[in-house]
């Protein structure tokens, strides 16, 4: 049984059996679960399905957010990565771009998401997976499988660090979620475990220190767009990981100096919405707009 | 923790603590209630809850996981109206409880027989729950586990004869929690056990009809 306690642990069992790290996750968690691996791979395979219904309901035009402070972003993105052929940063990741914030926006207007590994951070991995599928032909089994190694960086990293902004700011939201997507990433493409752990690693050291500072408190302004970045981060740690531009902190340190910066983050900057943006005058103006005083 | 701790839970947002635990919270009611519409709900919230329950759903997410519906059900948006259409009466009241988690909701239901109960509880983060106080007696659970509350009568044995049902009926089930509470001594009783594996639906019929126990319940893990 595998203990998540390091994710060097992960890569050298990975390592030593000649397996990817999904696959050892996916038995190991079969068995801690006691279920069979099908049934274990049925559940993820139905997680991806919601994350792609996703995709499809935060692109809707008229989408809005139960404030009404946001909406129709994904709608936006996509228009424009259509109709400028991919805008500045190419077709590809114009469209992923489109599908983070669809997501995102999906979960603020009280839509269906797969929390990955938070409610605010739900639209990095869609954005990043269901445009390898969509947009790349990757298969879905491939798809699916890279989600248990996101899975499980993402359990080492809960048991060392945090995933909640109100312990660990949003770099425990979106820096997690990106160097889980990254991690699943390298996998889908073909790298070696310890390429995973290395853009896991580069995700995570290139969000420390991000605050969580919603506007009203609500999972809104600036998540939704947050999500944006940490697609974009996702994605270029995972290419520097395959080039072989690793780390020079080893990743279990990255999330470890992520613990250390977010105990010394002020609760003003975890979720208390008592700082950041959500005490600038515009902020604060919108807060009042949605909640009267 | 397992994986769909981190990848899930499939939900509705948008947030895990203030929706989704919301739900969860709503959905502990549900069985206390076992299953019945209620006439009439007092929904009290403190802290974070009271102040952002509008813009999170709260209200709508309490409401559906009352109505028994789920954490992904997109009925939750609806709840509202859901509520109001099967002639339930329910009013939502902002008051500070002193000394509770900054999620707290506290639930009073009445049901058409006239019968009342309570449950408050905590939403803790990542869609995870704590329930304080079922019927104003402690309880302390969190819903990782899966847990079943019985409800009895204060008289010696009823620990032991539940316990024993569970070893000779229900062999593989293992204990990792037990925490007892009563009103008085002789008065109303709640076991809290929380239970590693999945218990089977017929562990609740069974334990209900033993001696002096009230009610049984089994909250699944989330």
């Amino acid at each position: 049984m595998l203990k998540y306690q390091s994710i060097q642990e992960l890569v050298s069992a990975a390592e030593e059996r000649g397996l990817k790290i999904s696959e050892l996750v996916m038995l190991d968690q079969a068995e801690a679960m006691e279920q069979t691996p099908e049934e274990i791979y049925e559940r993820m395979r139905r997680s991806f399905e919601v994350m792609r219904e996703s995709v499809a309901e935060g692109q809707k035009k008229d989408l809005r957010s139960m404030s009404g402070l946001t909406g129709g972003e994904g709608y936006l993105m996509k228009q424009y990565a259509e109709s400028t052929n991919g805008g500045l940063c190419g077709d590809f990741l114009s469209k992923a771009i489109a599908r983070a914030l669809a997501v995102a926006g999906c979960n603020a207007a009280m839509g269906r998401i797969v929390a990955a590994p938070t409610a605010g951070s739900c639209g990095i991995l869609p954005g990043c997976l269901v445009s390898l599928h969509e947009d790349r032909g990757i298969p879905e089994r491939d798809i699916v499988m890279s989600i248990f190694t996101a899975g499980a960086f993402g359990m080492v990293i809960a048991a060392n660090s945090s995933i909640a902004g109100a312990q660990g700011g949003c770099q425990a939201e979106c820096g997690s979620a990106a160097g889980m997507a990254a991690a699943s990433l390298v996998e889908v493409m073909g790298g070696t475990p310890s390429q995973c752990g290395d853009a896991c690693a580069i995700a995570i050291a290139n969000q420390l220190g991000l605050v969580c500072d919603p506007v009203a408190g609500l999972v809104e302004i600036p998540c939704i767009k947050r999500n944006v970045s940490g697609l974009m981060i996702a994605f270029s740690s995972a290419d520097l990981a395959l080039a072989g531009v690793g780390p020079k902190i080893p990743v279990d340190e990255c999330v470890d100096a992520m613990r250390e910066v977010g105990n010394a983050l002020p609760a003003a900057l975890k979720e208390t919405a008592g700082g950041g943006l959500a005490t600038t005058p515009t902020g604060v103006k919108l807060r009042k707009q949605v909640f009267g005083k | 923790m397992n994986v769909f701790d981190i990848i899930g839970p499939v939900m509705i947002g948008p947030s895990s603590s203030h929706t989704a635990g919301a739900v969860r919270i709503g959905r502990v009611v549900n069985k206390l209630m076992d299953g019945q519409t209620p006439e009439k709900l007092e929904i009290v919230l403190s802290g974070s809850f009271a102040q952002t329950y509008r813009g999170h759903g709260t209200d709508r997410a309490l409401l559906a996981g009352i109505m028994g519906f789920r954490s992904d059900s997109a009925e939750i948006r609806d709840a509202l109206e859901i509520a109001k259409e099967r002639g339930i009466s329910y009013e939502f009241i902002k008051r500070d409880i002193p000394g509770a988690h900054p999620n707290t909701a506290r639930i009073t239901y009445t049901l058409a027989d006239g019968s009342t109960g309570s449950a408050q509880a905590a939403s803790v983060g990542g869609g995870n729950i704590r329930v304080d106080l079922i019927n104003g007696m402690k309880v302390d659970f969190s819903g990782e586990s899966n847990t079943l509350l019985v409800m009895h009568l204060d008289r010696p044995g009823v620990i032991a004869a539940v316990t024993t049902l569970m070893r000779w009926e229900y062999a593989d089930l293992n204990i990792c929690n037990f925490h007892l509470s009563r009103e008085q001594r002789g008065g109303n009783a709640i076991m809290t056990i929380e239970i590693d594996n999945m218990p089977p639906e017929t562990l609740i019929e069974d334990v209900r009809k033993l001696d002096h126990v009230t009610n049984a319940m089994l909250i699944r893990r989330l």
